[in-house]
């Protein structure tokens, strides 16, 4: 059985149709990366797997660890494993990031049934975390991604994907605007967090982040389908053709 | 329901009966200040909305209703029923129970030499000249109906002497707990409080009520003389039922460079009106004014602010966040006089505002009246919801919807708690509105997430 299973996926934003039908089978310790050009539903995905619930499921169903996903809130899908990193985090003002980390691990803890863990016994598994993405522990106290910048941003998600430790971990676009630097690092996170029991999803516009992490499948996703499947050397054919091609061959060709 | 000349005659009824028999009744200038306020609450009449002060707060409930004067009520209480009302970590507690001081239920620590926490009425004849220095000479009752029924009315409340120089390091606490009578009562809480030149203490004023749900009408007024060089700070929170009225005034009066912080935390209360009223009088005051008021059901919660700049070199900040849900309306009204002589003021105001449902509606006015030329003086206010993009962040990581909610309410609710300096009193706070926001995250209907309007709204800022 594969740890994710979706079968003919329609999804509806704002009555227009993003995804229109999507087949994918990710299995746990594979690494999947899901590409395309802008516009053509990668994030609309990843969030409806995160269970976005303004996203309108038409048609299809999503099978995650033998459960439906689809009939999941976003709190229980957490509970259950998955985790998005967002391609925009969110800032919230007035909650530090520390505390954030801690009621979301303690949330899913409760839910699994483990005893929750305390700010002194949370620290050391956090401090070995920061050091992991190159964080400064300051970044604790403050806001949650408040005043970050773009790159703290995007750490701060492989941050707490880190330390919630998903089964199934969906990438956003976690690559776009890291310098590459950050890029290594994030890169190098995520790297970390390759095991034989979880699944990795990683949706990106470009090959850049795949020099780092190489996926087992990629996938070229044009106008809310799946246009072809491959090995990590579709990537890297994608880099050197375009998207052009593809979006011709699934007969949707827009001007350069 | 009365009308206005039963109205009056209720009220002069009940002031020729406690006239006669309230504390320092024999003394002449004092007899004189009561019958001068009530010739003008009678003169001027409860306020009605055509009184740009009271716009958008009706109070014909209060002026409808025949409310007596409660003189007993006290005896009933024991110190068990007060235990959730006690602040952890607080030795000192002056009771007073619909308006009159409870003596055998008040806690007293050893305070400082010198520093006199006890009740108006019995100072009142025990030192009628500190008294008389002090008591009336800052408010004005020409201004504000409440203030002057209350002047009529003022007997019992807290008198608090602090004297030059002097440190008091735990909060002064005094606690007023409405209890339901029969008929609707009513109490008319007056507190003087007098720091001397140079010393530092704290001040809290929490109005409770036992539970019964009867009509009862605390009019509360606190005169504050902040000597020169003072560092004080004052809390009112009002938490009582939920069909309670309750008008209160705190009158600063700011010496030199006195240093003077009101945290107003309104969260009970059917019908609220918090006036707060500085007057930065000497050279180089400062004042920070931070409010936080959280409404639900049909609760009103007006706060006033009048902040008088009337010498050089004053700063004030006016800070207040509003949570409105369900039919609740709440109202921010921020005035700034700034005087002919107040030259290089700083003066600033920021109401931010959450709503929560579709019924809740905020009123939020700025006023500024600038006759220096020399002065800064900004204002801002926005009016938004909580953001759907923040809950489902929150959400995603695994934190249940009502929590997500709660989590970011707080966060906003807790932009007032940081003002307010790390101690037993914002402890309490802290507690009182966790208990509050818990409430509201449950008692919010789970999908009205689709709402997605941003914490834009209005906004405005003004040089002068």
């Amino acid at each position: 059985m594969s740890l994710l299973e979706i079968k003919n996926l329609h999804i509806k934003v704002d009555n227009h149709e993003i995804l229109k039908g999507i087949d994918l089978k990710v299995n746990a310790g594979e690494v999947h990366s899901i590409m395309g050009p802008n516009g053509s539903g990668k994030s609309t995905l990843a969030q409806a797997l995160a269970r976005r619930e303004t996203y309108a499921v038409t048609a299809g169903e999503v099978s995650y660890n033998g459960k439906d996903l689809l009939a999941m809130k976003p709190e229980e899908a957490a509970c259950e494993g998955v985790f998005m990193a967002f391609q925009y985090p969110v800032e919230i003002p007035g909650i530090s990031n520390a505390y954030f980390l801690r009621s979301a691990l303690n949330a899913i803890h409760k839910y699994r049934g483990l005893d929750e863990i305390d700010a002194i016994d949370f620290l050391p598994l956090f401090r070995e975390k920061l050091k992991l993405l190159d964080m400064d522990e300051k970044l604790m106290n403050r806001s949650v991604n408040e005043g970050f910048s773009g790159g703290e941003k995007k750490r701060n998600e492989i941050l707490q994907m880190a330390v919630l430790e998903p089964k199934l971990a969906i990438l956003d676009e976690t690559d776009s605007g890291l310098d590459i630097d950050a890029l290594r690092i994030v890169a190098r996170g995520v790297e970390a967090m390759r095991k034989p029991d979880r699944a990795i999803v990683i949706v990106t516009h470009y090959q850049r982040l795949l020099n780092y992490i190489v996926p087992d499948f990629v996938h070229v996703l044009v106008d809310g389908r799946i246009v072809r499947s491959g090995g990590p050397e579709l990537a890297l054919e994608l880099e050197e053709k375009g998207y052009g091609a593809m979006e011709a061959e699934a007969g949707h060709a827009t001007p350069a | 329901m009365i009308t206005a000349t039963q109205q009056l005659e209720s009220y002069l009824e009940c002031f020729s009966e406690f006239e006669k028999l309230a504390a320092g009744h024999d003394l002449p200038w004092l007899r004189k200040l009561r019958r001068d306020a009530f010739a003008r609450f009678c003169a001027a009449g409860f306020p009605t909305t055509h009184d740009e002060d009271w716009r958008f707060t009706n109070v014909s409930a209060i002026a409808q209703t025949p409310f007596r004067l409660t003189r007993n009520g006290r005896a009933r209480l024991s110190q068990q029923e007060l235990e959730p009302y006690r602040v952890a970590g607080v030795a000192s507690q002056l009771v007073f129970v619909n308006g009159r001081i409870a003596r055998e239920l008040s806690l007293l620590s050893k305070l400082p030499d010198g520093v006199k926490v006890r009740s108006l009425a019995e100072e009142i004849p025990s030192n009628p000249g500190a008294i008389e220095a002090h008591f009336g000479r800052y408010l004005d009752v020409r201004r504000d109906a409440f203030c002057a029924l209350n002047t009529a009315f003022a007997e019992d409340g807290a008198y608090v002497h602090i004297p030059r120089g002097t440190l008091v390091e735990e909060p002064i606490c005094l606690l007023f707990v409405s209890t339901a009578e029969d008929d609707p009562s009513m109490s008319h809480p007056r507190n003087l409080i007098v720091a001397e030149e140079d010393s530092q203490a704290t001040f809290v004023e929490d109005y409770v009520s036992l539970d019964g749900g009867g009509a009862v009408f605390c009019n509360t007024v606190t005169e504050l003389v902040a000597g020169d060089h003072t560092v004080l700070a004052h809390y009112m929170i009002e938490r009582e039922h939920k069909q309670a009225f309750n008008i209160s005034t705190l009158r600063i009066q700011h010496g030199r460079g006195a240093n003077v912080v009101s945290h107003s935390v309104l969260l009970g209360g059917a019908l609220v009106r918090n006036n707060v009223h500085p007057v930065l009088a000497g050279e180089g005051g400062e004042c920070l004014i931070n409010g936080l008021f959280i409404g639900n059901g049909h609760q009103h919660l007006d706060n006033y602010m009048l902040v008088e700049h009337a010498s050089p070199r004053c700063g004030s900040r006016q800070f207040y966040n509003g949570i409105l849900d369900e039919h609740a309306h709440g109202v921010f009204h921020g005035r700034i006089i700034v005087h002919k002589d107040a030259q290089k003021t700083d003066a600033k105001q920021t109401n931010r505002n959450l709503l929560l449902s579709d019924d809740a509606q905020i009123d939020t006015k700025p006023q500024l009246e600038i006759y220096a030329d020399d002065v800064k003086c900004t204002h801002g206010a926005t009016i938004g919801q909580i953001e759907a993009d923040a809950l489902f962040y929150l959400r995603s990581r695994g934190i249940d919807e009502v929590s997500a909610r709660k989590l970011l309410l707080f966060a906003f609710a807790s932009e007032c708690l940081d003002r307010m300096k790390q101690g037993p009193v914002r402890k309490h706070v802290e507690g009182l509105i966790n208990r509050c926001l818990l409430q509201m995250a449950n008692s919010a209907p789970g999908a009205s997430t689709e709402n997605r309007r941003e914490d834009t709204g209005r906004n405005w800022e003004e040089i002068a």
